[in-house]
């Protein structure tokens, strides 16, 4: 019988020769997609862009930590598109054309994400009432 | 403090259990549609896919009776699934172009050899940047296209051959 960190190891190296079961292309990543452009204020305008960015295959993160292979097209596309002196402010429209506000971590500041803009100041004012009336000296 | 007023974090806290019991029960749905539905297909020209068969632009799917656009990858497994079931569309005389994501010619033409070949044009997608402007998430993905180059109708997945009804009857209301 095998002892348990056997079993462990075993399993771990298992982990390590067994096949992806997410299929990926046989290409390359795209050209920008994990290069920096040239020009240091484009590449953090992009970086920051990217940051924003939901990525389509992994919901939960941006494009920027994903290493989806469409991620990587992703950030291909912000960069060219950053390169080409196009407004990041645009990108993300022609992005939330296509899939929704939903793409971008960035909360629409339309009626529906006005509580979320103005739940900070709310919850600020009533700690900032709280506080004084605590510290407010008391009438002997 | 009134005795109601002291139950109302326990009441709090139902709720939120109940909301949470019931998300569980009912997942969101995290298929991600393209907004594009009723909007034309944006400009695009692609090269061929393979040698010998022609590239996909956009001017092509603007002209004609309604197509169906094909996402497809020869690297994508239920890609190989959908593959029967296209050729049974195309097998009703609807026409079918393709476009490959991010492949190389000799993939492509080896899937299409092995998988049946019902496309009349196929572009190459090198870095999905088509795939992107159409507001498609994955591959494979079917558009029902109209005969003034307007989609009509988005199927995320491959179609299976329950779903080949749905997609004949959006293509017959595209007319």
């Amino acid at each position: 019988m095998r002892r348990p960190t056997q079993t462990v190891l075993v399993a771990c190296l298992s982990l390590l020769v067994s096949a992806p079961a997410l299929a990926d292309s046989s290409l390359p990543p795209a050209q920008w997609a994990n290069r920096q452009l040239p020009d240091p204020r484009q590449e953090a305008r992009a970086r920051a862009l990217m940051e924003e960015l939901r990525c389509l295959v992994c919901q939960g993160q941006s494009i920027a930590d994903s290493d989806a292979e469409l991620a990587g097209d992703m950030r291909h596309l912000v960069r060219t598109r950053i390169a080409a002196g196009d407004n990041p402010r645009a990108i993300r429209a022609w992005l939330v054309e296509r899939y929704g506000d939903w793409i971008s971590y960035r909360p629409p500041s339309e009626p529906i994400g006005w509580p979320l803009w103005g739940a900070p100041l709310v919850l600020l004012l009533l700690g900032a009432l709280l506080v004084r009336r605590r510290i407010k000296p008391r009438r002997p | 403090m009134s005795r109601s007023l002291r139950l109302l974090p326990v009441v709090l806290l139902a709720l939120v259990i109940a909301a949470l019991v019931w998300r569980l029960a009912h997942p969101e749905d995290t298929t991600i549609r393209s907004r594009l539905a009723g909007k034309p297909v944006p400009e695009f020209a692609l090269p061929p896919a393979v040698p010998g068969k022609l590239g996909l632009a956009s001017a092509d799917l603007a002209k004609g009776g309604p197509r169906l656009l094909n996402v497809f990858a020869s690297w994508c497994v239920p890609c190989i699934a959908e593959a029967r079931v296209l050729d049974q569309i195309k097998g009703k005389g609807v026409a079918i172009d393709a476009i490959a994501i991010r492949d190389r010619p000799e993939d492509v033409a080896a899937f299409l050899a092995a998988h049946g070949d019902p496309f009349d044009r196929i572009g190459s997608d090198d870095n999905s940047r088509v795939q992107l402007a159409l507001g498609s998430a994955g591959v494979p993905e079917s558009f029902v296209v109209d005969g003034r180059g307007f989609i009509r109708y988005q199927h995320v997945g491959p179609i299976e051959p329950a779903d080949v009804p749905t997609i004949l009857a959006q293509l017959e209301e595209a007319k």
